[in-house]
């Protein structure tokens, strides 16, 4: 049954809308929060700060989590920082400055009114997270330091060295181990979320796989939130957490909700190259040394071939030499300009034979500049006016190590080569998935009762998401959204009671769960999932990556399917069901990116135009720059399960735009 | 290159568990340890065999997920380093190396080198918070200056990722090095400080009930250690029991 999108997003001044909004939503008395269950799946920021906010408030809270620990949610891994509009700098930021530059970062792709609640509650994020015992770097002066990010011209974005995304997440999971403790979340370690179950159209629970003792479990609840990240993972090989995928909010699109915008996926262009065929995963150098290196590849094609077949260094490459190409086409942003301009831009010197590893797909970030720079001023500072070029660069050296130690600490352990001593190599890699769930104001999907919040859903990026920006939303739909809005649904739940796992639902998905499962096993194929999964991210990362065409998309959409036929035909997972089993896990989580992959592919194909990640060949300016199409594009495509990934209804959420006049995006 | 592997396999919980050996080949050594780990499991696979499983997620060495005692040794040779920050080129051709989970009374082996560490979430569970609520109604975040130096050592303190590893390499099992990060890093900050001496006695406490053994100042932990937490820590934490003990009224 198709149900119209209704975004609820109330009526009134964009600057008002949350304020009002909050004031006038549902609300379910403390008495009664204790008789509502509630189901969390995920304890990233967006799961943890969830859970932990609504246990407080008096929900009975069930969180899930694969890991061995909530605190090992993919979200650790974030290096660089969240962004806050708090002006501390006082560089001009605002609210209203955050909402501005999140909007056009996602290149007009994304609901304003969503996007303008994000700016507002940031800079509660850091007063909440400062209260916890996050400790943020600071200056001298005891206060917040900032740093910048790219794509934004003031200084907002908070950090702990390169490590803001666990400093942040155990902020987060400290709060959820005070209401564990307390008894308002249950914990589930280890366990999978492998079906939603809903009755009379409503979510009512989950089916989970224990994964320690293979057994599948049912809970019920009164609504369930989803908070269980991006499906970067459909390209194999990503910065995500081996781990990460798409299952919970793909079974949820299986039952109902509807996935919007699956091909918006954000290419990050500071990652380590691949090294050999064996590659697990790739690592991201995070996009705060954009703040200090300088992006380059040599200037001339026969530097680039010396350097390749190794008989030239960088350093042996004289400045004039070198083509600073972001420096040189974007000179107002230049370094820093938004992810997805900087990462084509990579690739368009990578293309033209100028790469600088032995694959050719590398450029150079260099950070001797910024270690002369500071050495020069540290000189000044310790009144060496007549410092050494060697004293300099040490005194420089150490400045960059108090910033970045940690991140030039990883580069040098992966690739052994010293980057205070010679320019990193840097890859574009997928990195985050700006698509996701479809949800409504509240945050709801389009099953009631079933919520999405974090990278999972959709709702804050558009078509890119600036850096600093996916922690910034994680913890604000947390902490600040989702505890007001869930109440809006909620109200009407107070005299459900109990709901109970024996019903026809719970015995129907229970089932297919474990008819899904016994496929696996019983298969006995020849191949492991592993080599199914490289074969459809060798597709995605050719035809679905970072620049897409008619013809290569079709073809995708061919080969996807072909593969998933393949994939099913002869797959072997070894070992049992009601046991540990991490081929069966990688199995189940296989299969679902195997039809996302497809979805993804069709909506990259039927939206004609580029938009921030999305680049599609066909729609380019003169310069090669991203071309929109606001007249037959400014909409949310937001696709209804049928049956079948290619045979997807497609639904849309017209995008209007009070706050902001539309623009075509420009960095120059 | 060519590696001889003697890794342990154990079914479950339940099951004694023994060392057998794999030869690997083709091994390159710009591999990761835990992708030198894959290609062993695909060959396994291919032999219709069980692979080995292990822990792992970030494959950054942030998460916290990977573990394994690489030659008598947790996370392997090489400093500052988790098992999947380990790369091949710390091996030579020709190596036989042993791999075998953390142990510890601690940590019961779930199945082959994949270990129990949820003891840890319960020390946190019994205290490792601030007691604030998330309404966001708090102060704003710059009306406690907080000293630069505070403020770093509380973050160098943050940085533990819970591996185990000073577990995993004390003679005592003790986990005093892992309590000791957190109990630093709130008491030195001034939102922390209030409920310092709760904090302490409480997660020590759960420390003890979980089966960890006492410290004995040899300082293996320290050096094992992933993220180079330091022993200044224990000390505070040390001090900060005491303190606790004696003014306490509970
Ligand atoms: C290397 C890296 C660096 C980054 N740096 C930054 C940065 O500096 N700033 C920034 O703003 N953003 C950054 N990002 C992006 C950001 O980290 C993520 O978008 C964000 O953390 C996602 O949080 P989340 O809570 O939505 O999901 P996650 O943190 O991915 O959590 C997902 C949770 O869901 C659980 N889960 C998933 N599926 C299931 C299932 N089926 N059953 C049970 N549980 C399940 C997992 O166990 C986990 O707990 C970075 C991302 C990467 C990869
Ligand atoms: S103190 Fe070090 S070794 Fe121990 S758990 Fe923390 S990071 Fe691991
Ligand atoms: S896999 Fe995350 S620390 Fe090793």
């Amino acid at each position: 049954m198709s149900k119209e999108l209704n975004s609820k997003v109330p009526t009134g001044q964009l600057k008002d809308l949350w304020t009002a909004h909050k004031d006038h939503i549902g609300l379910v008395n403390p008495a009664n929060r204790r008789n509502i269950d509630i189901i969390v799946v995920g304890t990233g920021l967006a799961g943890g700060s969830a859970s932990a906010s609504l246990a407080e408030m008096g929900y009975n809270v069930k969180a899930f989590c694969f890991q061995d620990s909530p605190r090992r949610a993919h979200s650790i891994a974030a290096q660089g920082g969240i962004n806050a509009a708090k002006n501390y700098q006082n560089d001009g930021d605002s609210v209203y400055r955050l909402f501005y530059d999140t909007e056009k970062g996602g290149d007009y792709r994304s609901r304003e009114e969503n996007t303008y609640r994000l700016a507002e509650v940031s800079a509660n994020i850091i007063d909440q997270c400062v209260a916890q015992g996050v400790p943020f770097a600071r200056e001298y002066g005891g206060l917040l330091d900032n740093r910048s990010f790219g794509g934004v011209q003031v200084s907002r974005t908070f950090y702990a060295k390169g490590q803001t995304g666990q400093q942040l997440l155990l902020g987060a999971y400290s709060a959820m181990n005070r209401q564990i403790a307390k008894g308002k979340i249950t914990m589930y370690n280890r366990h999978e979320m492998l079906e939603l179950v809903v009755v009379d159209g409503k979510a009512r629970g989950i089916i989970a796989r224990n994964l320690v003792t293979g057994k599948l479990e049912r809970h019920s609840a009164h609504a369930v939130v989803l908070g269980t990240g991006g499906y970067g993972n459909v390209f194999f090989l990503s910065t995500n957490a081996m781990g990460s995928n798409a299952s919970a909010a793909w079974r949820a699109h299986k039952k109902g909700a509807y996935f919007a915008n699956p091909c918006y996926t954000q290419i990050h262009p500071t990652c380590i190259p691949r090294s050999g065929d064996y590659q697990s995963k790739l690592t991201l150098m995070s996009e705060s040394l954009r703040n200090d290196g300088r992006i380059w590849v040599p200037k001339n094609m026969e530097d680039a071939v010396a350097i390749r077949e190794g008989r030239l260094k960088p350093t042996d490459i004289k400045p004039e030499d070198r083509d600073y190409y972001l420096e040189r086409r974007y000179p107002a942003f230049g370094n820093l300009v938004p992810r997805d301009v900087a990462s084509r831009a990579a690739k368009e010197r990578c293309d033209a034979g100028y790469g600088v590893n032995k694959t050719g797909e590398a450029v150079y970030l260099d950070f001797s500049s910024a270690i002369m720079r500071y050495g020069k001023e540290q000189a000044n500072l310790h009144h060496e006016y007549d410092a050494s070029d060697d004293r300099i660069r040490e005194l420089g050296e150490k400045i960059v190590e108090a910033k970045y130690g940690n991140l030039f600490q990883m580069y040098e352990k992966i690739v052994d080569q010293n980057p205070y001593k010679t320019p990193m190599m840097i890859y574009p890699a997928v990195h985050y998935t700006m698509g996701g769930l479809w949800v409504d104001y509240n945050l709801m999907t389009t099953i009631d009762g079933c919520y999405c919040i974090g990278e999972a859903n959709f709702s804050d990026h558009g078509a890119n998401r600036l850096g600093a920006s996916a922690l910034m939303q994680g913890l604000a739909d947390g902490y600040f959204v989702l505890p007001y809005t869930i109440g809006d649904y909620l109200q009407h739940e107070i005299r459900t009671g109990k709901i109970s796992t024996e019903t026809p639902e719970f015995d129907e998905a229970e089932k297919n769960v474990k008819e899904r499962l016994e496929f696996f096993i019983n298969n006995k194929g020849t191949k492991s999932v592993d080599h199914f999964h490289r074969l459809l991210g060798k597709i995605m990362w050719d035809n679905v990556g970072m620049a897409r065409n008619e013809a290569g998309l079709k073809e995708a959409i061919v080969e996807i399917k072909r593969i998933r036929e393949e994939f099913y035909k002869d797959v072997f997972v070894p070992g049992e069901m009601n046991e540990m089993n991490p081929e069966l896990e990688k199995a189940t989580r296989v299969a679902d990116f195997m039809e996302l992959a497809e979805l993804f592919a069709v909506d990259a194909l039927h939206r004609t135009e580029s938009c921030g990640g999305h680049f599609r060949e066909e729609s380019q300016t003169e310069e090669g720059e991203a071309l929109r199409d606001d007249k037959n594009f400014a909409y949310v495509a937001a696709w209804e399960w049928t049956g079948n990934p290619g045979e997807a209804v497609l639904h849309k959420e017209k995008l209007e735009f009070k706050g902001i006049e539309l623009k075509q995006r420009s960095y120059k | 290159m060519k590696l001889t592997l003697k890794v342990w396999r154990q079914k479950n919980s339940d099951d004694k568990g023994k060392i057998e050996t794999y030869n690997v080949d083709n091994i390159s050594e710009h591999m990761s340890f835990l992708e030198m780990m894959d290609v062993l499991n695909e060959q396994l696979i291919a032999e219709g065999k069980e692979p080995v499983a292990f822990d792992h997620d970030c494959r950054e060495g942030i998460c916290g997920m990977c573990s394994m005692f690489i030659n008598g040794e947790p996370h392997g040779p090489g400093k500052g380093i988790t098992t999947c920050q380990l790369h091949m080129r710390s091996f030579n051709d020709g190596d036989t190396i042993y791999i075998e989970p953390f142990r510890s009374r601690g940590f019961p082996v779930i199945k082959d080198l994949i270990v129990d560490r949820s003891a840890f979430d319960r020390i946190q569970q019994a205290g490792g918070y601030i007691s604030i609520n998330t309404s966001g109604n708090t102060i704003d975040a710059n009306a406690t200056p907080i000293p630069k130096d505070d403020a770093d050592k509380a973050f160098d303190a943050a940085t533990c990722i819970g591996c185990g590893a000073c577990v995993a390499t004390c003679k005592n099992s003790s986990a005093m090095l892992f309590i000791s990060a957190k109990v630093s890093q709130l008491a030195l900050l001034p939102q922390g400080k209030v409920e310092a001496k709760e904090r302490v006695l409480a997660m020590v406490e759960q420390m003890d009930k979980e089966g960890f053994g006492n410290c004995s100042n040899t300082g293996a932990c320290e050096v094992e250690c992933p993220k180079g937490i330091s022993l200044e820590n224990i000390a505070r934490l040390n001090r900060e029991f005491l303190d606790a003990s004696i003014t306490s009224d509970k």
